[in-house]
């Protein structure tokens, strides 16, 4: 899938994806999408809340050898 | 004698339209309230060590993350989480039964060792909170979580308000240059309440 940024939370802890990820997109357009890739097991749940809680959409999110991949679409 | 039953008749009749309509009507309204409300969060701080600083900053810079309105309220032990320096806090596993004594460091069956040591040993030892301090210090860093000075920089950046209890300053004897500038208000629990009285969520910490 194609992205316009690209956020690496790979060994940080809660709250601290949801956070970086906060931020990344305050400097996006909206329509603009951002990939998150997070280790944190709990941000599955986190990304899945946050998005439904801001409106930024959740495009897809996949697992694959312990790493998780988000990609978000700005409000 | 005619236009009694009528009356009676029309009421009837509006009252029955009213049950058939008012339910979804009021629905709706809720929940279009619901979504245009911007939901807010207050939180009482009162504790002053590095574990129970932790709870206050991460619930309240996760809500401002989801664009929640944050108010935080220092109070007793809590105002030291307002201190310029907050890389001093301390733990002390010493009387804390339910705080794992683990190492951060070496091979992991070491690792898993819970290390009981008695309270009267843990008292004896000089500088025993200082090392347990920086045992959890690394566990901390090991494990990716924030530092809490950190953590409350992304707070004070994502907009949370951050009060102190002015009643704490004066009984402990601090001044408000031993705060950090972002403290806007000081004040006492009468201003306090009516802000948690409109919050969605307010907890104690």
């Amino acid at each position: 899938m194609n992205f316009d940024k690209d956020l690496d939370a790979r060994g940080l802890n809660c709250p601290l994806p949801i956070l970086r990820a906060k931020k990344a997109l305050t400097e996006m357009q909206s329509g603009q999408v951002l990939r998150i890739v997070s280790t944190d097991v709990g941000s599955v749940k986190d990304f899945a809340a946050f998005c439904k809680q801001t409106g930024n959409e959740l495009l897809s999110q996949t697992e694959a050898s312990n790493e998780f991949t988000f990609f978000l679409k700005r409000k | 004698m005619g236009a009694t039953p009528d009356v009676a008749l029309i009421e009837q009749i509006v009252r029955q339209r009213l049950d058939e309509i008012l339910p979804q009507k009021i629905e709706e309204k809720l929940a279009e309230m619901k979504a245009n409300k911007t939901p807010s969060m207050t939180i009482i701080a009162t504790k002053g060590t590095l574990d129970w600083a932790y709870p206050p900053f991460i619930l309240a810079s996760t809500a401002a993350a989801l664009g929640w309105n944050v108010s935080i309220f220092f109070t007793f032990y809590g105002l030291q989480l307002l201190k310029k320096d907050i890389s001093d806090l301390k733990i002390s596993p010493l009387g804390n039964p339910g705080m794992p004594m683990k190492m951060p460091f070496g091979p992991d069956w070491f690792k898993g060792i819970n290390w009981n040591i008695p309270n009267l040993v843990q008292a004896g030892i000089p500088g025993f909170e200082s090392f347990a301090t920086t045992l959890m210090q690394q566990t901390i860093k090991n494990n990716g979580v924030a530092d809490i000075s950190e953590l409350r920089s992304l707070c004070l950046e994502a907009g949370v308000n951050m009060i102190g209890c002015q009643m704490t300053v004066d009984l402990f004897g601090y001044t408000r240059e031993d705060f950090i500038p972002e403290v806007k208000e000081y004040c006492g629990a009468a201003h306090f309440l009516p802000m948690a009285q409109d919050a969605d969520v307010s907890l104690f910490v």
